[in-house]
């Protein structure tokens, strides 16, 4: 029986670290200018909980097979120093090991939510309901309308509660179920929410946010290739939950310019 | 205090009345209602909660398959389904928002009435009394109460399932606004949302009840020679769960109480002003979403270890008695008891890096919650270590305990990723979250309970559970959550989401084969349960009658009848001269071990 | 920590005190929590509305307040023997009964205490302060309403002692009669911290 057990455990760390280590299942190419960060952050983390993973299934394997085995008249042994090398292990290895993921991981952290976006940023407002996110352009004029929840009209397109007919600086904004940002130009999105808990995950910019009712919540990147890329939603929100979904389309530049200008002229 | 002064003219006199007294009043008691359902024998109330939770385990199974069934095969029509729900699930298929509800119904319940119940309100009931050598609980009355109260709390919520608008759907975690603004969030957010939150706060006052019974038992009603370092691991790990429960359940109690009132009351604790919900502006305002979420993580954290620390006991008490070896480093371990006891209610905010709090206070977070790994790393050493050397006797406890080591290790290594904000950024909300916490809860937790159960059911039955059942089951299931849950990992690392009930998403629809693969372990996995049951129920009338102690195990449960008589000694107060460590000793008569109250001197170690 | 023989929870002179200290800190982290979330809410929006405390509560804490010292003169009494050849404070016939009667004085006022709270209630809601009114008076009606459950609780723990001391032997309801009192200490201390919270917050 004993060996049995270190059969069958053995078989399946092997095979679940070789799924790991082979990608066969992985995380999308990164688009994001910030992304590498954290694809270093979660190798390094898998390679360190691999061994870990690999080193004490083997080790209870090998200890149940030895233990099975043994002679009904052979001594009991204790492990060599008793309780100490245990204890000094999971500090020096695990305790060393947090610590270089908590320093560098920090930074990258801060790197994305705690730095201010770019002074030159696009800014984009992102509204999520349910079950739909809607953007907002502001417009040559370069300025966001205000927002009155009283408003919201969806039968008449008013996502974001506008008021064109009295407000100036709403007239010329730009509202689009779609995302769309140049390549390689810092982007700065302000969240908020129609309604109930949302988030904002798009897999490839390594970014992920949720929307909290009463508050407005910043994020900001950069995309780095362009493509059509699916921002879903990652907060539980009602029944349509698995269904919200929006496409970010980075273009370039010039396709960007004349996206605006088509809907501009909606 | 004052109290001690002594009366030397009655002190004896009355001693022996009140003892008489209470003999015949709380002597074996008759009458069908007393003896079997409200009882005040510990024992009786620890079986009446390990029942409870076995119907509920069964119905959160079911609930599973019903979820993976559907996340396989969306159009799927189940037999049947359409007479038990015909709201949620007209012809059969499950509808969105029925499937939010079986998700929050299968959370709920085997996080509450499973997991907290089984390994903590259930065993420890019956045997923490016994182990510390104590005729009873402290308060048999508010045991009993602590029961019903929960039971109370079960059928609550199962009523949900009958209401006209369906169960709740916000998931166990019920974050608010979505939990507090009523039916204009949607299908499943009326009656039933409500049922939930007064479920769970009838809930918490019985684990209050229990708590309490738990930390006085051990605290005072410890036999002549019992004293805190004597004490058995597992009872050792109840009393610091007891702790972290009085504490945890003390914080979800306001938060459900506050969440109920937003819901019918119209007060705005959680609810923020100018929300927009089915065209309509609702009338509440200033509220905060993110205190629920502070107030349910602040339970909802030390919630898991009260899930987990009773199996680190179970599984410390029965490996010694397998590996016929002490414990490695006990003392070490009740350190690390204690430290993750502690160190569970800093850690609270790694549930919420994304949730829009203060970005610094994830890192804050994610120290103690890297930190926390460290005695968690040590305990399972010390299991690893208390293996190496020994001479295992492999009886389906001990294999459910290497099981227990074996999941444990994964499931907490997939934590160390989520610990990191940065890469939580990624993996939140993911099927890797909803991996790592089955492998820890689901299946580690799970496993103690077996454990436990093949372990005490000699015990608690006087009969031997089936051995041939026993290992099939644990050989079968060992496989089976390996093969259900480690593919959920790889699953979030390609950006999988959690929570939703099909994969519409361009690039989630290439991996349904693996949903298919993970179904069909699933069900497969939930079929094997059957032998547990057919085991449990079979053994219970034709097992092999049980001995006194068959495992050959030194703590005082061992000492008494399989079942124990009423008072648990028979009269006797049972005298303790050593701690719960001593195997693979030369003591008397032949034995390599040396039980608890027995006289002996302590041999030198073999 | 003395180890004692194993015997019914009742037999363990140290059982009921350390139950009501269990429930002491349960409690406190109940309230705890209501304190952070009032602490919050306060601060998330600026819709938190100040009022005057309605002036029959600062009645109802001398009631409590003096509830408290007379349980707490019932208890010593009953600790000495209570009969008045060993000094008891007043001198009435039988070692329970002056016992017994400052029980009923604690009861009594811890009933009047009640009935103010309910009256404070309803002078609230006569200047149109309700329970969602405003987050500042929701947090008032729950804190008084938490409390005087939690109160409820204690009197009918009193009911208990009372009636223990009344039938069995005086030294057997000694631990009771002191849990009791601690927890009944603990409401009035409670009550203090949440007059303080509610006269600072709002």
């Amino acid at each position: 029986m004993g060996k049995l057990f270190a059969a069958v455990v053995t078989i399946i760390t092997l095979v679940s670290a070789a799924i790991f280590a082979m990608h066969v299942w992985w995380l999308p190419p990164d688009i994001s200018v910030l992304g590498s960060g954290i694809d270093k952050q979660l190798e390094e983390t898998m390679a360190a909980t691999g061994v870990m993973f690999v080193a004490a299934q083997l080790l209870l394997a090998l200890f149940v097979w030895r233990s099975g085995d043994a002679n009904p008249l052979r001594a009991l042994r204790t492990f060599p120093g008793g309780a100490i090398p245990m204890v000094a292990a999971a500090i020096v290895i695990v305790g060393a090991e947090v610590l270089v993921l908590t320093l560098v991981g920090s930074k990258v952290w801060a790197s994305i939510y705690m730095t201010p976006p770019d002074p030159g940023s696009l800014r984009i407002d992102v509204q999520a309901g349910q079950f739909a996110y809607y953007f907002r352009y502001a417009g040559p004029d370069g300025r966001f309308g205000a927002i009155a929840p009283e408003k919201i009209d969806e039968a008449n397109e008013n996502y974001f509660g506008l008021d064109p007919a009295n407000d100036t600086t709403a007239r010329d904004d730009i509202v689009a179920a779609t995302l769309e940002v140049p390549v390689n130009k810092p982007v700065a999105l302000t969240l908020h929410s129609k309604d109930v808990g949302h988030s904002f995950y798009v897999p490839e910019l390594r970014l992920q946010q949720d929307f909290v009712p009463g508050i407005v919540v910043p994020i900001h990147f950069t995309a780095t290739k362009t493509g059509k890329y699916e921002l879903v939603c990652t907060q539980l929100c009602g029944l349509g939950h698995y269904n919200m979904r929006a496409y970010v389309e980075v273009v370039t530049e010039p396709e960007f310019e004349q996206w605006l200008q088509d809907h501009a002229s909606e | 205090m004052s109290d001690a002064v002594v009366r030397p003219d009655l002190d004896g006199a009355a001693h022996r009345d009140r003892h008489a007294a209470d003999a015949a009043h709380h002597g074996p008691p008759t009458g069908f209602w007393r003896r079997h359902v409200f009882s005040l024998d510990h024992k009786v109330i620890g079986r009446q909660y390990l029942d409870l939770a076995l119907v509920a385990v069964t119905t959160g199974m079911i609930l599973s398959w019903l979820m993976r069934i559907h996340l396989a095969w969306p159009a799927q029509a189940i037999p049947g389904l359409d007479k038990l729900s015909p709201n949620g699930a007209a012809n059969g298929v499950i509808s969105p928002e029925y499937y939010l509800s079986l998700m929050t119904m299968h959370g709920t319940i085997m996080v509450f009435f499973v997991l907290t119940t089984a390994p903590f309100a259930g065993f420890g009931n019956f045997i923490l009394p016994i182990q510390v050598g104590a005729e009873d609980m402290a308060f048999p009355r508010f045991n009993m109460m602590s029961f019903w109260v929960t039971a109370l709390a079960f059928v609550v919520l199962l009523a949900s399932f009958f209401v006209a608008d369906g169960p709740a759907i916000s998931g166990w975690t019920a974050y608010a606004p979505l939990s507090a603004v009523g039916k204009d969030a949607g299908p499943g957010l009326a009656l039933g949302q409500t049922l939930w939150a007064v479920s769970i706060a009838i809930f918490c006052v019985g684990q209050l009840l229990g708590s309490l019974n738990f930390i006085a038992t051990t605290l005072d009603l410890r036999t002549k020679g019992m004293t805190l370092a004597r004490l058995p691991y597992s009872t050792w790990a109840w009393f610091i769960t007891s702790v972290i429960g009085l504490i945890a359940f003390s914080v979800l109690l306001p938060a459900c109480i506050l969440l109920i009132l937003d819901r019918v009351a119209g007060t705005s604790f959680f609810i923020p002003g100018g929300l927009v919900l089915s065209d309509r502006l609702q009338p509440h305002s200033g509220g905060s979403p993110i205190l629920w979420q502070h107030l349910f993580w602040f339970f909802g954290h030390p919630e898991v270890y009260i899930a987990i620390l009773p199996g680190f006991g179970i599984v410390s008490t029965i490996l010694p008695a397998m590996t016929r070896k002490p414990l490695l480093g006990p003392r070490v371990f009740i350190g690390c008891l204690v430290a993750i006891g502690f160190l569970s209610y800093m850690v609270w905010g790694h549930h919420m890096f994304l949730s829009g709090m203060n970005p610094l206070s994830a890192t804050l977070f994610s120290v103690p919650t890297l930190i926390i790994t460290i005695p968690a790393t040590v305990t399972t050493l010390l299991w690893i270590g208390t293996i190496y050397g020994s001479r295992l006797r492999f009886t389906t406890a001990s294999l459910f305990c290497l099981g227990f080591v074996s999941v444990f290790v994964s499931g907490g290594l997939s934590g160390f990723f989520l610990a990191q904000p940065s890469i939580d950024t990624y993996l939140h909300g993911t099927y890797f979250v909803v991996g790592h916490f089955h492998f820890v809860m689901g299946v580690a937790s799970m496993f103690g309970i077996f454990a436990g159960t093949y372990f005490w059911f000699p015990k608690m039955y006087g009969r031997m559970m089936n051995e041939t059942l026993g290992r099939w089951h644990f050989w079968l299931s060992f496989v089976g959550v390996y093969c259900i849950f480690m593919p959920m990992h790889w699953l979030g690392l390609a950006g999988n989401v959690r929570r939703y009930a099909a994969f519409t998403d361009d690039y989630m629809k290439p991996m349904v084969p693996l949903h298919r693969f993970i179904t069909v372990a699933a069900l497969f996995t939930g079929a094997v349960q059957l032998l547990f049951f057919i085991n449990l129920f079979w053994s219970r009338r034709r097992g092999a009658i049980a001995p006194e102690n068959p495992w050959e195990a030194t703590s005082l449960e061992w000492t008494t009848a399989s079942p124990p008589v009423h008072d648990n000694f028979g009269g006797r107060h049972p005298v303790v001269h050593h701690g719960p460590n001593e195997y693979g000793v030369a003591g008397a008569l032949g034995r390599d071990y040396v039980m608890q109250d027995s006289p002996e001197s302590l041999p030198v170690r073999a | 920590m003395p180890v004692r023989p194993a015997a019914r929870g009742h037999e363990h002179p140290t059982a009921p005190s350390t139950g009501v200290w269990v429930a002491v800190a349960t409690i406190t982290m109940s309230f705890a929590a209501y304190t952070s979330a009032m602490v919050v809410r306060q601060g998330t929006s600026g819709d938190w509305l100040h009022f005057r405390l309605p002036s029959i509560l600062w009645l109802n804490t001398v009631l409590i307040v003096a509830s408290s010292v007379a349980l707490e003169l019932g208890r010593r009494n009953h600790a000495r023997g209570g009969t008045a050849a060993e000094g008891g404070v007043l001198t009435l016939p039988g070692p329970v009964s002056l016992t017994t009667r400052w029980i009923d004085v604690t009861l009594a006022s811890g009933i009047l205490f009640l009935a103010g709270q309910l009256v404070a209630w309803r002078q609230l809601a006569g200047e149109g302060l309700f329970l969602a009114t405003n987050p500042s008076s929701a947090f008032f009606y729950v804190l008084t309403a938490l409390h005087g459950l939690h109160l409820l609780g204690g009197l009918a723990g009193l009911l208990y002692v009372r009636r223990r001391l009344r039938r069995g032997p005086a030294v057997a309801a000694g631990p009771a009669l002191g849990a009791g009192a601690l927890y009944w200490h603990f409401m009035a201390v409670l009550w203090l911290y949440l007059l303080t919270l509610l006269v600072v917050r709002l």
